[in-house]
């Protein structure tokens, strides 16, 4: 394996952390993506526009990353209409799961750890195994 | 205003290390949850490299008793497990194994444009607000924000001003 390929992984997670900092340091928020974005579909009054604003810099660093790095998004490979229906089923599993877990990869695997959370710790090795489990029945026993 | 800008900001620098990362690419995510194929560890430093700039960063910024533009930092009052958290995370894995997307990474693909995105992104909106409608439901009288999450992985972030 090529040494310079661990960099991108390295510097990539240095900026979540530090996106995760500022958003302690200037707003006093977790930076968890399914706890801010849930947030507004059920919202509460005086407690949206920092939640719409986070998700538009996502939005707006997902054009820009289009613009300038369009290799972050891999292969853009045809789904099939089968394929889209497990697409469909993924995201109600992650929805439901991020929300009932409280947290999502960022929420846990990222702000909890850091804070040596028990909670987050659990959640992140339990959805680590599960996805991992998952994707080993996909690819190699179906 | 301040605090929405600084809110706006944050979520760029997320997307931009989501995608320089490599979690933007569901090839890679997948890759590096097949542990019984050509496993791909590399995502694993993702994680490293977030864990180890905030775990460094946040006892600095605790320091400074309140966050510029809130009253408080947040509080965590659930400690223990439970049965909640962990079928949560159990199926939140699962749909994760399943397209390679976890919520910000999906969020940030919406630029793609992809049919794939524009049914997961829908889809994961759907499953959310089925638990949170469900979940005020059944806990009457929310009264404070905590309960929806306020990004928080535990309850109560207690930083609403």
């Amino acid at each position: 394996m090529d040494m310079s390929s661990l960099i991108p992984p390295l510097v990539g997670g240095a900026l979540i952390g530090l996106s995760a900092s500022l958003m302690l340091l200037f707003n006093g928020r977790v930076a968890g993506i399914s706890g801010i974005v849930g947030g507004l579909l059920t919202p509460v009054r005086g407690d949206t526009a920092w939640r719409v604003l986070f998700f538009s810099g996502l939005l707006i660093g997902g054009v820009l990353l289009r613009l300038v790095r369009p290799e972050s998004f891999g292969a853009s490979a045809e789904v099939s209409a089968g394929g889209l229906a497990l697409v469909a089923g993924a995201g109600v599993l992650v929805g439901i799961g991020s929300r009932l877990g409280n947290g999502c990869t960022s929420g846990h695997g990222v702000c909890g750890i850091s804070r040596g959370s028990m909670r987050s710790i659990a959640a992140t090795m339990t959805f680590m195994a599960t996805g991992m489990l998952t994707v080993f029945v996909v690819r190699h026993l179906l | 205003m301040r605090a929405s800008i600084s809110s706006f900001l944050s979520g760029l620098l997320f997307a931009l290390g989501l995608g320089v990362g490599g979690m933007t690419d569901p090839a890679k995510v997948i890759g590096f949850l097949d542990i019984a194929g050509d496993w791909d560890f590399r995502l694993a430093l993702v994680m490293a490299g977030a864990i180890g700039v905030h775990a460094l960063l946040r006892p600095l910024i605790l320091k400074r008793g309140q966050p510029f533009f809130a009253q408080s930092f947040p509080r965590f009052s659930v400690t223990g497990l439970d049965k909640k958290l962990l079928t949560g995370a159990a199926l939140f894995g699962v749909g994760w194994g399943l397209a390679g997307f976890c919520p910000g990474p999906a969020l940030t693909s919406l630029s793609t444009g992809t049919v794939r995105m524009l049914v997961f992104v829908p889809a994961m909106f759907a499953g959310m607000y089925l638990v949170q409608v469900l979940q005020s439901r059944r806990a009457p009288a929310p009264a404070s924000p905590s309960q929806s999450g306020a990004g928080s992985p535990v309850l109560a972030s207690g930083s609403k001003p």
